[in-house]
């Protein structure tokens, strides 16, 4: 610890203003914090401060991500090897989804960590935590056959424009993560949707290559459902069995990586609960407003598949769990007032359920809902802020 | 009657609370007052330097409302008129003489004019915070309102069952003078700690509120009780400083001897010192530091309380005096990621809450670290916590960053003062200096609007 100590010490000149490499200097202070809390302090106001931080709260998020990461990782592999009809173990299986997956997180950080970097040095602030969040985000909701190269420029394309322009972490109105996969939705739609790019059925690394088994299809549930030709709310594996809720609810469907387990992503929700991190009033609202809205489809909507699939089903299927837990709670981009956070997740819960039965061009409204939502926090807490001016103005005029 | 509960508020755990036990502190060679300590009054000097001056002497006053005194707590002589860039009054100290002679005053006389008089005349009225702005009070005003609490729930804080015992009647005859300085009400709130004989006041309205820290802050009080509408004036005065008034009203004599609580995890014996106000924090620190690393003294509680300079005098308007580590040397490591078991959070990040759910009395030592780096707002419903006034804390932070006065107005800029922000500075994530933000807004509003 001493060694590492007069190690930061001695580099510290090198790296401040005047030094040899004064250009590196936020990719320095963001490893010196990384290592030690920062000894600055206070020069006004309290003179104690609580132990939280925002690494603390950011990285905390990133452990609530690692369950259902690490089950997608396994998922991308049970499902290749399914595809492939040839019998894989279960590390196999991981092995096999770490490798295909491991890249596009790559991609995902250095692509957005170095833009970070240039922006704090080039507004001369301390890098922020924000991105850590987002970058690993980022490859968990997007397809395992996305191209990495189409992945990096809208990881790039989502930090500079949805993010760094508008001031950096805190100040943005939209979830970074996903105007990362809007962009490659709008931009690239082939490779983010349709059949052909949720399972990966070549080789991860040029191990595990294999012919796919007759009978084969990729479409996810959704995808299933949205361009089924019968009225019946029924979905399939890859290999054409037919599955249910069970099945859906434990994650063994095909889908975006992180996605498709909402039982991993559950348990992320509950460390998230506990620790405060996350609220626990958006993502109820979020679950309450989709069973609501899908309930409503089943008695009185059209009578195709997806209409007719039960409530309880919308909520276990395609993004809806991950979008509820970490996306719709994103505090920077999400309503800020408590009486918001109700309205605002229970009309996510709405629109997404809303676009997925009435929209057969969108098998998914997740995103479509949350980004729509996030114009609309900003309305909904300036009437919340509203009812609190309306009350003070009364009390003038009352007496 | 009334009882009222407060949900919303953070106790924090911070060791070195003072033991009921009260000492005199060494007898100050010299006394200082300092304009910064009474905050909205622009001083012109009373006195030169080699004047003799008696207890109650004016040594300076408010340029635009000159009834507004301050007063000298000793008689001596002015040993210096101290002033620094662009002859900035920093202070004017007095070098204590061996006899203490005092300033007349007729206090015997008890409509509301000579008590307004004789209060504002003594230098008392300097006591008086005013809202809105937080300054304090123009003497030409006549407060709607006019609160006193008589506990204090701020970490470390003086303990007024202690510190007052026996001194009942003089926060009677304090709170019966100030009932004559409004037309309206004396909200005087206590709460269930208090005891009997300093509950049972006559000529005011007694409350109880009882809860955590904010709880004992007027600000609270006023918000719950009567809150503060466009155009109100409302006094707000600690309840040392009422007794210290009461005692003048009562002997015509002042006594600016008050008692201070030396709080704090680097405190070796916290305890309570007798002494004068403005006397050197040296001289009641004295024998009482750990001194094995660099210590931060404050004038103050920790949440408010400046940190004392070399030769720094007493806050007059402070009952602690709190000794916290500077902790510029820690070197914490992979603060992210640790457990942090010794460290105190209101947050579930951290296990200080399921440590204090075990035992309730386990305390933290603190630093005075910022603890993360300054962000943009990011966590939300986390000021709130900890925030029980009926007034969106976020939004008017950020209409006063903007320096949006309409917003400031509406979403109740008039009814705070920055000690109501210091938990939600406390517990900021993002380390706002709130406390700082509001300060300066109430400073702009009240240039812009007054």
């Amino acid at each position: 610890m001493n060694f590492l100590k007069k190690t930061v010490d001695r580099l510290e000149p090198t790296f401040s203003e005047g030094g040899k490499l004064s250009k590196l200097h936020s990719v320095f202070d963001g490893f010196k914090t990384f290592m030690f809390v920062p000894n600055t302090t206070s020069k006004s106001g309290v003179n104690i401060h609580d132990a939280i931080d925002s690494k603390r709260l950011m990285i905390t998020v990133v452990i609530a991500l690692i369950p259902a990461l690490l089950f997608g990782m396994w998922n991308v592999g049970y499902q290749h090897f399914m595809a492939i009809g040839t019998e894989a173990g279960f590390w196999q299986q991981f092995w096999f989804g770490f490798l295909a997956v491991l890249p596009k997180l790559l991609v995902s950080y250095i692509v957005g960590l170095t833009i970070e970097f240039i922006g704090a040095q080039i507004k001369k602030e301390e890098i922020q935590e924000g991105f850590l969040v987002s970058g690993i985000l980022i490859p968990m909701i997007v397809p395992v056959d996305t191209p990495l190269w189409m992945l990096g420029l809208a990881t790039a394309f989502a930090v500079i424009f949805a993010k760094e322009v508008f001031g950096g972490t805190g100040y943005n109105i939209f979830n970074v993560a996903l105007v990362t996969r809007a962009f490659l939705f709008f931009a690239y739609p082939t490779s983010m949707s349709g059949d052909k790019v949720w399972v990966r059925t070549r080789d991860a690394f040029w191990w595990g290559a294999g012919e796919n088994v007759d009978g084969f299809t990729g479409a996810t549930p959704l995808g299933q459902l949205a361009t089924s030709n019968s009225a019946d709310p029924i979905f399939h594996n890859i290999l054409n069995q037919a599955i249910g809720f069970k099945e859906a609810f434990l994650g063994l469907i095909p889908g975006s990586i992180g996605e498709t387990s909402t039982l991993a992503i559950l348990i992320g929700a509950l460390l998230l609960i506990i620790t405060g991190v996350a609220s626990w009033k958006t993502m109820l609202s979020v679950f309450i407003g989709g069973a609501l809205t899908a309930f409503a489809f089943n008695q009185w909507g059209p009578d195709t598949a997806i209409a007719n699939l039960p409530w309880y089903e919308h909520l276990v299927l395609g993004g809806f769990a991950f979008g509820a837990v970490f996306m719709a709670t994103d505090p920077v981009t999400s309503a800020r007032t408590e009486t918001g956070k109700w309205i605002y997740g229970l009309l996510i819960g709405m629109m997404a359920i809303v676009v997925r039965v009435l929209n057969p061009g969108y098998p998914e409204g997740m995103m479509l809902a949350i980004l729509l939502m996030n114009i609309f926090g900003c309305l909904i807490d300036y009437f919340v802020v509203q009812s609190n001016i309306k009350k003070r103005m009364k009390r003038i005029s009352n007496k | 009657m009334e009882t009222l509960k407060v949900k919303k508020g953070l106790n924090i755990a911070i060791s070195g609370n003072a033991t009921h036990e009260t000492v005199s502190a060494r007898k100050p060679q010299t006394v200082a007052m300092v304009p910064d300590d009474f905050h909205g009054l622009t001083p012109k000097v009373a006195v030169k330097e080699g004047d003799a001056v008696k207890v109650g002497s004016v040594l300076f006053f408010d340029k635009k409302h000159p009834e507004l005194k301050v007063t000298s707590p000793v008689s001596g002589t002015v040993a210096e008129v101290k002033r620094g860039d662009r002859r900035k009054l920093l202070y004017i100290s007095v070098n204590v003489a061996e006899e203490q002679t005092y300033d007349p005053f007729e206090t015997g006389n008890q409509t509301p004019e000579n008590i307004r008089n004789v209060v504002f005349g003594s230098g008392f009225g300097a006591f008086i915070m005013q809202r809105p702005y937080g300054v304090v009070a123009n003497p030409e005003v006549t407060p709607n309102n006019i609160f006193v609490s008589a506990f204090d729930t701020a970490p470390l804080a003086a303990d007024y069952n202690y510190v007052l015992a026996g001194k009942e009647v003089d926060v009677q005859t304090g709170l019966s003078a100030l009932a004559k300085l409004t037309n309206g009400k004396v909200y005087y709130t206590v709460n269930k700690e208090t005891n009997a004989a300093l509950r049972n006041m006559k000529n005011v309205e007694v409350n109880e509120m009882n809860g955590p820290h904010p709880a004992g802050l007027v600000g609270t009080q006023i918000n719950a009780l009567c809150p503060i509408n466009k155009g109100d004036v409302v006094w707000t005065m600690n309840i040392q400083d009422v007794a210290l008034l009461g005692k003048f009203i009562r002997t015509g004599k002042i006594d600016f001897t008050k008692t201070i609580a030396v709080v704090g995890p680097e405190a070796k014996a916290p305890k309570y010192i007798n002494t004068i106000i403005g006397a050197p924090v040296a001289d009641i620190v004295n024998g009482n530091l750990i001194n094995d690393k660099k210590l931060r003294i404050i004038n103050g509680n920790v949440l408010t309380g400046e940190a004392c300079a070399e030769g720094a005098f007493q806050n007059p308007l402070k009952n602690e005096i709190t000794v916290i580590a500077e902790g510029d040397t820690a070197d914490e490591m992979f603060g992210w990621i640790a457990p942090r078991f010794n460290m105190f959070s209101n947050s579930n990040l951290f296990t200080a809450k399921l440590a204090r759910c075990l035992n309730k009395n386990k305390t933290f030592k603190f630093d005075a670290r910022i603890l993360g780096g300054e962000r943009a707002f990011i966590a939300s419903n986390e000021i709130e916590k900890v925030f029980p006034l009926d007034i969106m804390p976020e939004q008017l932070v950020k209409a006063m960053i903007a320096k949006n006065l309409d917003k400031m107005e509406q979403l109740g800029a008039y009814e705070i003062i920055p000690e109501d922000f210091a938990l939600c500075e406390y517990v900021c994530t993002s380390k706002i200096e709130i406390q700082h933000i509001v300060r300066e807004s109430l400073d702009y509003m009240r240039n812009e609007l007054e």
